[in-house]
């Protein structure tokens, strides 16, 4: 068990900096994701962790131990590839076993630990079949058993899911967290699946060109995105945003939007007369043909239980989250109303959320 | 644009039957998505139609003339794979180009760049034409592989999992994108995925398949709503249905000969429990954001079904569940007592 602390950490390749100055702590326990598009940052930062890549400058302390320039081997850790490699030839228990004999841990014990780690993966009725034969699934776990195995300090997790089908990654996706909840090691994951992210994280860090936009529990970076970036990051689909030319003076709690007055969280900040976005979830939005915000509408998707409807406005468009149920028309002029104490307020310059009464929200969930 | 017909198609791969009987059709400017897990026989299907395959036995009709022996050259298909196959040594422009410049087709420059440009509009790479394919980002690059398919305007386009390479959310971009192309072409066109979001959201009709078989078509919520087998219902709907047997929960309609009961999220009313009534307890909210999962545990089956975001339940909660016209399944997965025809 351990905790990881990265502090100032730098990594430049060339003239190319992948990771600015992060800073972060994982607690012990903790299964915490990095999350964002290809080249923000969060492989280079996870091979930094594991002993793969030295840091520029910056430190990185296990169990308050500095380890920034001790080799991979001689970390505590695990690492977990997309793509698993398993030896065909043998079974699965030798396969499990394989990190321990390289180790020359004694015979009786090796027997014990692979077989209370196949138990963990519920895979101890398989240990003598030959891995050639197993399933997707099943292939997956025998590798997680190698890992596990090891009783490492800490997992390190590369898009170990990446490579799968969706129905079965959905499924590895609860498996892994059910897996983390009964052996609770350090979990470090990288991903650029925000909905495995929100599924498995206690901690999600958004990283974007190098740099930690948010470093928080996932319901909060949800409800409370710090930038249109991580706004636009998070949800499926993710968050609309409406473009007005406005000023907000402190104590504000409406805006005129579209033609209509939007209610907006309490304004806790004076800003001069700009270009803003006013951000909306899109289960935030339902119809109301008293609103005085109208739109025409573009399209729906059907999901089933839910149904993602497209609306046109002055202002941009606009995805709504309605019940499959809701009867919807292409070119219809609908009227809009949205959850007001669940809006956010962008600087479009700088992206920045402007403060308001949703920062009261912070660490409350809901 | 065209209609495509297969007709008791089959195919088999040494011992393997592949396709098995296969009966389909896509309508004329008709978007049809073929769903199954791996192996089912989706990309076999495609590459019958292409004539990427022979097939052992049936006929293929595209825009009614028998192609079951022709060439793929002769059959005026497009396909899109699912790794994008660019020249790399050529410009985006001359990789859009290239299906027209061939010798068979000889179209003249000028037509050529009207139709590249309007095709780059819709893909929005208009900026990226003069670049090398291999500065390109992965979704770029998939986006001219499609592209290169439209530009020949044949009569249908097959796609195997198009979209799956890229990042979620350039892939709900473009199916949104494909779909608007598609109804603006009215092009024909036959779909793989083993997405369910990408079948739900792009098709006029999905096509269950499964070891070969085509197991069920229908318009999405015909699939959804009114599936023929436990096969079928569970390849739809997130999250996956719930199957129970019955009896664990009052339903009260349950036909003779029921052997499991499915229910989604729109089958159940759960409410906290007021007096002592309770037989269900929630085991936790998971908070997927947009979607929070609510987990339930009756008698010991664990039940999974979606909650408003604002509710107030929350874990070790007592509750009572109620179905509310679920669906029922006999022994052998086959859907009993439905409502209306399936």
């Amino acid at each position: 068990m351990a905790q990881i602390r990265v502090e100032h950490l730098r990594k430049q390749f060339s003239d190319f900096v992948a990771v600015q100055d992060s800073t972060l702590t994982v607690e012990n326990g903790e299964f915490f994701v990095m999350l964002g598009p290809s080249g923000c940052g969060k492989t280079t930062t996870l091979r930094m962790i594991a002993g793969l890549e030295l840091p520029t400058s910056g430190k990185i302390l296990l169990d308050g131990e500095d380890v920034t320039f001790k080799r991979a081997a001689e970390r505590d850790i695990a690492f977990v590839f997309q793509l698993f490699a398993l030896y065909p030839h043998m079974n699965v228990r030798k396969n499990i076993a394989f990190p321990l004999v390289s180790q020359g841990v004694p015979r009786a014990e090796i027997k014990a630990r692979v077989e209370e780690t196949a138990r963990l993966l519920r895979i101890d009725d398989i240990l003598d079949r030959r891995v050639s034969g197993l399933a997707g699934g099943d292939r997956q776990r025998v590798a997680l058993g190698r890992s596990i195995v090891r009783r490492p300090k800490v997992f390190l997790m590369d898009e170990p899911l990446g490579a799968l089908d969706a129905e079965f990654r959905d499924l590895m996706v609860r498996e892994l967290r059910e897996l983390h909840n009964r052996i609770g090691a350090t979990t470090v994951y990288v991903t650029h699946d925000q909905l495995e992210a929100m599924a498995m994280a206690d901690k999600i860090a958004v990283m974007n060109r190098g740099v930690i936009e948010q470093f928080a529990a996932p319901q909060e970076i949800y409800d409370r995105p710090v930038s249109m970036f991580v706004a636009d990051f998070i949800g499926s689909p993710p968050m609309n945003f409406l473009a007005l030319h406005a000023g907000l003076a402190k104590g504000a709690r409406s805006l005129r939007v579209n033609g209509a007055t939007v209610a907006v969280p309490e304004v806790r900040e004076d800003v001069a007369e700009s270009e803003l976005a006013l951000g909306i979830r899109p289960e935030h939005i339902r119809f109301d043909d008293s609103s005085a915000f109208r739109g025409s509408v573009f399209g729906a998707e059907y999901l089933g239980t839910t149904q993602i409807v497209t609306v046109t406005t002055e202002h941009g468009q606009l995805k709504a989250r309605l019940p499959a149920s809701v009867a919807v028309a292409s070119g219809e002029t609908v009227g809009l109303a949205f959850t007001g104490d669940r809006l956010s307020l962008f600087d479009k310059a700088s992206g920045r959320a402007i403060a308001s009464a949703l920062d009261d929200r912070r660490g409350a969930h809901g | 644009m065209a209609d495509i017909a297969l007709s008791n198609v089959s195919k088999r791969f040494g011992e393997r039957l592949a396709i098995d009987s296969l009966d389909l059709t896509v309508a004329n400017g008709e978007f049809v998505v073929l769903l199954g897990p791996t192996g089912a026989g989706k990309t076999t299907t495609l590459r019958l139609v292409a004539g990427l395959e022979r097939a052992d036995g049936g006929s293929i009709r595209i825009d009614g003339r028998d192609v079951t022996a022709a060439e793929p050259a002769a059959r005026d298909v497009t396909f899109v794979f699912q790794a994008y196959s660019l020249y790399p040594h050529l410009s985006v422009y001359d990789n859009l180009a290239f299906p027209l410049r061939s010798p068979a087709r000889r179209v003249p420059e000028a037509e050529i760049g009207q139709r590249i440009q309007h095709v780059a509009d819709i893909l929005r790479i208009s900026g990226k034409l003069k670049n090398r394919a291999t500065q390109l980002s992965g979704g770029e690059m998939q986006r001219v592989a499609i592209g290169r398919a439209l530009v020949r305007e044949p009569s249908v386009y097959l796609m195997d999992e198009p979209l799956s390479s890229l990042d979620a959310k350039l892939r709900s971009d473009l199916r949104l994108e494909l779909k608007h192309i598609q109804q603006n072409l009215g092009a024909t066109i036959l779909y793989v995925t083993h997405d369910q979001i990408e079948a739900m959201t792009m098709a006029n009709r999905i096509g269950i398949l499964n070891e070969g078989r085509l197991i069920q078509i229908g318009s999405p919520r015909e699939i959804y709503e009114n599936p023929k087998s436990l096969y079928v219902a569970a390849r739809l709907g997130q999250p996956t249905i719930n199957l129970m047997p019955p009896g664990l929960l009052p339903d009260g309609g349950a036909p003779a000969g029921t052997k499991t009961v499915g229910a989604r999220t729109e089958h159940f009313r759960i409410a906290r429990a007021t007096n002592g009534k309770s037989h269900a307890t929630v085991d936790w909210i998971e908070h997927l954001g947009d979607q929070n999962h609510l987990h339930v545990t009756v008698g010991g089956h664990k039940l999974v079904t979606l909650v408003d975001p604002g509710t107030e339940l929350k874990s070790g909660d007592a509750v009572t569940v109620e179905l509310l016209a679920p669906l029922y399944f006999d022994a052998s997965g086959e859907r009993i007592g439905a409502t209306h025809a399936a």
